[in-house]
Formats: C-alpha cells, structure tokens, sequence
C-alpha cells in the first residue's frame, strides 16, 4: 500500500465521528474612518501612508522625495519616466542591486495594515523582498475593514500573492525589533485619491 | 556532562542555576504574554473568532481524509507535486531525492517544526546536503549547534552577549558587539549571499486550503519569500493537520495568529502560495508521523487543532522557569508535552508532569484546546502503564485525590488548600520537583469563593 493511501486508511478509522461547520465565520468590523484606521495601524509597523492626488501627482512627490537614489523601479507604466531600472530581466537574481521599487498593489485591510500584492501585478514574486525599499501604491477606495472582507474579494489568488504589512523586521535577539531583516528595510504606502 | 537525556526535572534543575537568568527568561515571555492579551482586546468578537477557530479545526479532524485528498487533488492541478510521507524517515528521504534529482548540495530553509521534528538536518548533513537556516533565529541556534526552545522564538533562550559571541566566532562581527541592530545587519548581509546562491528552498506551511489547493507560509522577516521565489525547487513541508477546508477560512486564522503568538495584528508577510513560478519546481510534502495515531485517541486528538502559535509556552509559568530545552522534544511547552508522549511514552513521560495544570494555556489558546485537561489525562494514561517518572509519584496520588473528584474545578481549589494545611509535606517537599524553585505560598485560609459563600450566607 502507498504511504498515501495508508495514511488516508488511518485517518478514516482513527477520525472522529462528523461535524458540521459553524454558520458564524465571518465578522463584520465597524471602523469609522477606513483610511484613518489602516493610516494609524501601519503607523504603528513603521509604515507612512501618504495621500496622493494621482499619479501625476506621484510621479512630482517621488521625483522629489527620491532624488539621489539609484536603481528605482517600478511596476506603474505612467511612473516609469522616473525609474532607471528596468524588471524586463529574465532572472529574478538580477533584482539584487534594486534600491527602491514603487509597486502597484491591489487593496488594504484597515484592521491590520495589510496589503494585498500578487501575480497579477507583479513581474518578478520576489521583487517586494528583494528590494532594500518598498513602496507600495493602492487606490483609497481599495480599503477593507477587516480579512474576512479581503478574503471575500479575493475569490481567485492567481498563482501566488501576500499580504505586506510593514517592513520586514525580527526580535529574535532579546526581544529587541529592528526593522530590515531579510526583506525590505522600509515601507511607504501612497494611497491614490483619484 | 551526561549524555543521556535528562528528564523535564533534572534539566530544569540545571536551567534554574542562575537565577538571574531564570528571572530574565521569565520576564521576557511574560512580556510577549501580555502583548498578547492587549492586542486580542483590540478586537471585540475575539473570544467568538476563538470559538470559530476551533469549530473549523473541529470539522478539519473530522473530514481530515476528505479534504487532504481534495488538496492534493487541486495542488495537483495547479501544477504542484504532492508526496506523502508516513514517518520521519520517509519524509527527509523525499526531500533528499528531490534534491538529488535536481544536483542540489545546498539548500535554504525558512522556520519549519516540522524539520526539527524529523530531523531533517542531520539527515540531510550525512547525505552531504547544507542546509542553512533563513530566521535569524534559528540561524542562531544552528550555528550554537542545538534545537530551537521555542517554537515562535527560537532563540529566547540567549542573552545578546551569546549572540554577540556567536556571530564574532562565525560571521566576523566586532568583538563584544551586542546590539541587536548591528547583529542583525550582520546577518542580513551573511544570508543574502545564500539565498542568491542556493537553488533549492524548504519552507514551512502554517495552512494549507483544500479548496484552492495552496497554501500559506507566514514570516516576519521575509526569508520564506526570499528562499522560494529565488530557488528553481520550491520543498514546502506540513503536517496533515495544517489543512483547512476554504480560503475564507484565513480570515479567522489570520486574525487569531499573530495576536496569539507575538501580540502583532498580522505578521509582516502572509505569502499564499498555489502555483510555481514559471520555470519553477514546487513540492508539497504532506506528513503523518504519528498524528493518526494521535487522531484516533479520543483524549489528545484535539492537539491536532494547534496552529503552533506558541502561547501557551508563553503563559505557561512552568515553561516561563524551565526554558524549550528543558522538554527534550521539538516541540516545547504545554502542547509539546501532549504531542510527544504520543511519539514515545517511555521517552516522554516525564512531559505531562511539567506542568501546574494551572489551566492559563487553555485560557489563551486561540483554538480552545482543552491543553491542561489534556495534560492531565496524559498522566493517567502513563501512569495505568507504568510510565510514571520516579519523582513525581508520590506527589501525583495526592494531586489525583484532589483532581479526581467530580467537578474538580469548583473543588480543587479548597481540597488543596485542605491538602497543603494539613500534610504540607506531600506538596512542599523536595518530592515536588516543582518546589524546588518556586516558593509555596502561603495557602490562604479561605478563597473568595469560599469567603463569598460565608458572607452571603450573612
Ligand atoms: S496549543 Fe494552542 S496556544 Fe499552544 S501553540 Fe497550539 S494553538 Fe497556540
């Protein structure tokens, strides 16, 4: 017999008798202020929101905001006269050098400050992670309350995607927190008005 | 030194040497406690998110059959590779054949309990397979050369100044250097080069969803995602048991986790894995080892609901003062103690007795798993067949007496303090391990149940 089929036997003579599933999964959540909510909590993970009018405004801010940084890209075609670093690489190990990518990200959950990234707007999964920082880009409306309403909008998670809520960061040492463990050492997140 | 292991008493008798130390390590995991208690008040249906939690592990141990096959059946077509594994040795001969097939000598892992459990490590060493440990902290403790102690902090155990040692022996740190920042920095840089080197990547699975056929890894520091997305051979790893049937199902999960473990809303990354990348070879080992052995005692299949928060080491006063080593299983504390005596009783036996059956770890656990209740059983189990750990013996009739009795939460509390009145010695001696380092308080003459009862009665 395959380990396959004799753990399924196992499992069919050792399980319990059947239950069914609670009907009360899911929880609504009450915020006030969506944005206000995800603004405070990321604030509590190191992570700035700033609100931006529209990419035209964008594009000023990080002209602006970035001078001096080399090895910028990004994934929104009208921010790409900014970016002097192109993703069409074939080898993801070739993202090494990026300093700092603007990506386009899908929705935010107030509740938590988590950030939906995936596939589908993604050329490289590794490009969140590979980068020194990060700033991720969603339109205002795209706020949820909590993940129980981000898993109702995410009926198909395409071939992978993540929830970001911060920058990367450990306190395996003493309990301390330092930001920047392996992945990107900071996070900004630019929620689009328009 | 000994080579045999020691029991739970005997190696907590060495961790309480330095009670400086001993102090510390107390402290500091009841400080990640108590962040815990605050962020789960942050949200006002917590204890019915608990309920949902353990109705859905409720209905997984009931279904678990069903709905691995119905995992594997979509993983499948998503393009995955699904192995199943019935023991430890099976399932690191799995991995080393992939890697073989792929020439692999070096391998970057992200946290898995489940490797610690088998031993993956070792076996992959003698077969000539590096593998490099990705969280810093069990970085920490691979390159101490000794398992993680907890299973969410693998190295709460050191003090900075252990590390600042460690990384000046093996990463070329300055000497005497102990700020974490600056040690942490140093091992960014030490293990950037190997997850830009090494083709192959092992991670954990914290939940594995039938419906879709993927799964989640969860990771603060982001190594999870830097291993997989870089290797040509993605290896995730799971115990059955970290199935659950919908994607939906996250929602409650998610928002338990991080809370229960560190006190965080949500850990930094939630990577939901379901197909490879292009070009890219994703494994999904699917493990046993002894869990459907656990699923079919009626008394401890609830421990198959673990979602390896680790809150209940965390509040656990025993663990607090004893430290993961202490319960020579990769899997420490409370719940450690309920799933290793299934592996081995003769091994393990002394597990069940670590504890004060004080009931805090079913009081935190986000899946409301009866762990103390469970602890207890486990005692007369082993007991019944002989496995009761010498000292303990005497103690543990008296304690039976008390705990025996019906509605023994209502009662336990008077018996005992009738018990510690009256023949003191039975608790208070060194036939309790426990006593050695812990104080007895004085018993109070009355508890307010008892008070309020008289003074009602007034
Ligand atoms: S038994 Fe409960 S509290 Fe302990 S690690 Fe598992 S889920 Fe967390």
């Amino acid at each position: 017999m395959s380990a396959r089929d004799h753990i399924l036997e196992q499992i069919k003579i050792n399980k319990p008798a059947e239950l069914v599933l609670p009907e009360t999964l899911s929880f609504e959540s009450d915020f006030a202020d969506l944005t206000e909510t995800f603004t405070e909590l990321l604030k509590t993970v190191y992570t700035e929101v700033v609100p931006v009018k529209n990419e035209t405004e964008l594009l000023q801010l990080l002209t602006a905001r970035y001078e001096g940084v080399v090895n910028r890209a990004t994934t929104i075609p009208s921010l790409l006269p900014w970016a002097d670093f192109s993703l069409s690489v074939s080898d993801p190990h070739e993202l090494e050098t990026l300093e700092l990518a603007v990506l386009k990200a899908e929705f935010g959950v107030a509740e938590n400050g988590a950030i939906w990234i995936s596939d589908a707007h993604l050329p490289h999964r590794v490009l969140p992670f590979i980068t020194q920082n990060l700033a991720l880009v969603i339109p205002a409306q795209n706020l949820v309350g909590n993940m129980h309403e981000a898993y109702k909008r995410l009926t198909d998670t395409t071939g992978w995607g993540c929830f970001i809520s911060g920058p990367s960061k450990t306190a395996d040492i003493e309990q301390s927190l330092v930001i920047g463990a392996h992945g990107s050492r900071s996070l900004v997140v630019y929620l689009l008005e328009e | 030194m000994s080579i045999l292991p020691k029991d739970h008493a005997e190696a907590s008798e060495v961790f309480n040497k330095d009670e400086g130390y001993v102090n510390w390590h107390d402290e500091t995991l009841w400080f990640v406690r108590q962040k815990r208690d605050k962020s789960s008040k942050n949200i006002p249906e917590w204890e019915a998110l608990r309920e949902a939690g353990s109705q859905i592990k409720h209905y997984v141990l009931s279904h678990l059959d069903r709905l691995l096959v119905e995992f594997e059946r979509n993983a499948k077509e998503n393009g995955v590779i699904v192995h199943w594994a019935k023991d430890a040795s099976e399932h690191n001969r799995i991995v080393l054949d992939i890697l073989k097939k792929h020439q692999v000598q070096q391998m970057v892992k992200s946290k898995s309990m489940l490797t610690e459990e088998c031993h993956m490590n070792e076996f992959l060493a003698q077969n000539g397979i590096d593998v490099i440990d990705t969280d810093l902290g069990e970085r920490i403790v691979q390159l101490r050369q000794e398992p993680p102690s907890h299973i969410v902090l693998p190295a709460i155990h050191l003090k900075k100044k252990d590390i600042g040692d460690l990384f000046h022996e093996h990463l070329g740190t300055d000497a005497g250097a102990t700020d974490p920042q600056y040690l942490t920095e140093a091992a960014r840089q030490h293990l950037r080069d190997k997850f830009l080197t090494r083709r192959a990547a092992l991670t954990g699975v914290n939940f594995a969803v039938a419906e879709t056929g993927g799964f989640v890894v969860a990771t603060n520091e982001g190594n999870a995602d830097m291993g997989a997305h870089l290797a040509d051979v993605h290896i995730a790893c799971m115990g059955f048991e970290k199935i659950i049937p919908k994607q939906e199902h996250l929602g409650v999960f998610l928002r338990l986790l991080a809370r229960s473990a560190t006190g965080q809303p949500i850990t930094t990354y939630s990577s939901h894995f379901k197909k490879p990348r292009e070009g890219q070879e994703m494994h999904v080992v699917i493990l046993d080892n002894g869990r459907s052995t656990q699923l079919g005692r009626e008394d401890f299949r609830n421990s198959l609901k673990c979602i390896r928060c680790g809150a209940c080491m965390n509040t656990c006063p025993v663990y607090r003062r004893s430290g993961g080593h202490s319960y020579h299983n990769a899997v420490a504390g409370p719940i450690g103690s309920i799933l290793a005596p299934n592996l081995d009783m003769t091994k393990n036996a002394d597990l069940p007795f670590a504890s004060t059956l004080c009931g805090s770890c079913s009081n935190v656990c986000p899946v409301k798993i009866d762990i103390h209740d469970q602890l207890y059983k486990w005692r007369q189990v082993l007991a019944k067949n002989g496995h009761v750990p010498k000292g303990k013996q005497m103690g543990i009739k008296a304690m039976s007496v008390v705990l025996s009795q019906p509605r023994f939460y209502q009662w336990s509390g008077r018996l005992g303090r009738a018990v510690m009145r009256s023949v003191p010695f039975v608790v208070n001696n060194a036939m309790n391990p426990w006593y050695k380092q812990r104080e007895m308080p004085e018993p109070p003459k009355e508890s307010f149940r008892d008070w309020y009862v008289r003074n009602r009665e007034n």
